[in-house]
């Protein structure tokens, strides 16, 4: 069987969230399983499902080169901003 | 006892054996999504057979509530179709079961969701959403199995063969159901077998599976003659009940 990798989008306006992995043989059943073990307690209003041998990932050798430069760089954040109460989700 | 609560009845028995059935399953499917899913679908139709014995218990003059109906009843009380009382046998068995059963609640629901009787019409929308999914996998499944493996095809065909005679009980007709469906409650047996066998020899003709043609037909359940499984699988289910009556969780 193969792996799939879930992501569901709790509400409309939201990106869809990795939530873990179901086995399938096929598309159809992978979006079936994921559906009965991620979304009986109302968690999603839409699933997405990824073969995951299609995900292409970062390899942790890379770390230094790839995030540590930022670390000394704080003016990169936008934390010096105070955020209005209704702006929500970022 | 009203046609109204024999007909509830029936619809009652078949969901509530149909799921105590599937939910023996329950730690045991072929791998652990399955078995969720599978178990899923257990849930949901116990659910839907307890909406429908609280209503014939409404139904029935006496103060039996609807787990009195459900744990305190003999097997000759019961009014399933025998079909559902059958032993899960394997996944293929289980799954083309379910299918068989996935496409008459479909229909079954949704002419009731018409039905002249409010209550009725109510628990046959709700389930309606949980039978199409149910039939969007157990379809998948057969059609899986069918074109899979020589295993999973020779699987599959000895389940249709065992199977396929227990379906006609399903779209029986009597009096008592004419009135019923005369009167605007009832979903009529003829255009549910119509549409029930339009459907499954649909997917059936698409596969190289063939339908058995020895024309015997099981009968007796909706009258309370089962089969040898329906007593032993009520002494499991009903064994708390019967052993410490009226103890509760």
């Amino acid at each position: 069987m193969k792996l799939y990798e879930v992501f569901l989008r709790a509400k409309s306006g939201l990106s869809h969230k990795h939530v873990g992995s179901v086995h399938a043989t096929d598309a159809q059943m992978a979006m079936q399983n994921a559906r009965d073990l991620y979304t009986r307690r109302e968690e999603g209003e839409s699933i997405w499902v990824v073969d995951s041998t299609q995900i292409i990932s970062s390899n942790p050798n890379d770390k230094a080169a790839y995030f540590e430069p930022a670390v000394d760089k704080i003016y990169r954040h936008p934390s010096f901003y105070p955020f209005d109460k209704e702006v929500k989700n970022i | 006892m009203s046609a109204e609560y024999n007909y509830v009845l029936n619809l009652a028995d078949n969901t509530l054996i149909l799921g105590q059935r599937l939910s023996e399953w329950c730690g045991v499917g072929p791998f652990l999504e399955e078995d969720l899913a599978l178990t899923n679908t257990a849930l949901d139709i116990i659910g839907q057979a307890k909406m429908l014995l609280e209503f014939a218990a409404e139904l029935k003059d006496s103060d039996d509530s609807a787990d009195d109906l459900a744990f305190m009843r003999d097997q000759h009380e019961f009014k399933n179709v025998i079909l559902v009382e059958q032993p899960n046998g394997d996944y293929s068995q289980t799954l083309l079961r379910q299918y068989f059963m996935d496409v008459y609640h479909l229909h079954l629901y949704t002419a009731l969701s018409n039905s002249k009787n409010e209550q009725l019409a109510g628990i046959a929308a709700k389930s309606l959403k949980e039978v199409n999914y149910h039939l969007e996998r157990s379809d998948l499944w057969i059609k899986r199995m069918a074109h899979g493996t020589e295993e999973s095809f020779n699987r599959l065909q000895a389940s249709l063969d065992k199977l396929w005679h227990y379906h006609h009980e399903l779209f029986e007709e009597s009096d008592e159901l004419t009135e019923l469906v005369e009167q605007g409650i009832a979903a009529d047996p003829k255009q549910l077998k119509e549409l029930w066998e339009s459907e499954v020899n649909g997917l059936l003709s698409s596969t190289p599976l063939k339908i058995p043609q020895t024309g015997w037909k099981a009968t007796g359940g909706r009258v309370g003659n089962h089969s040898e499984y329906l007593g032993l699988m009520l002494c499991e289910m009903q064994f708390l009940q019967r052993a410490y009556p009226n103890c509760e969780w």
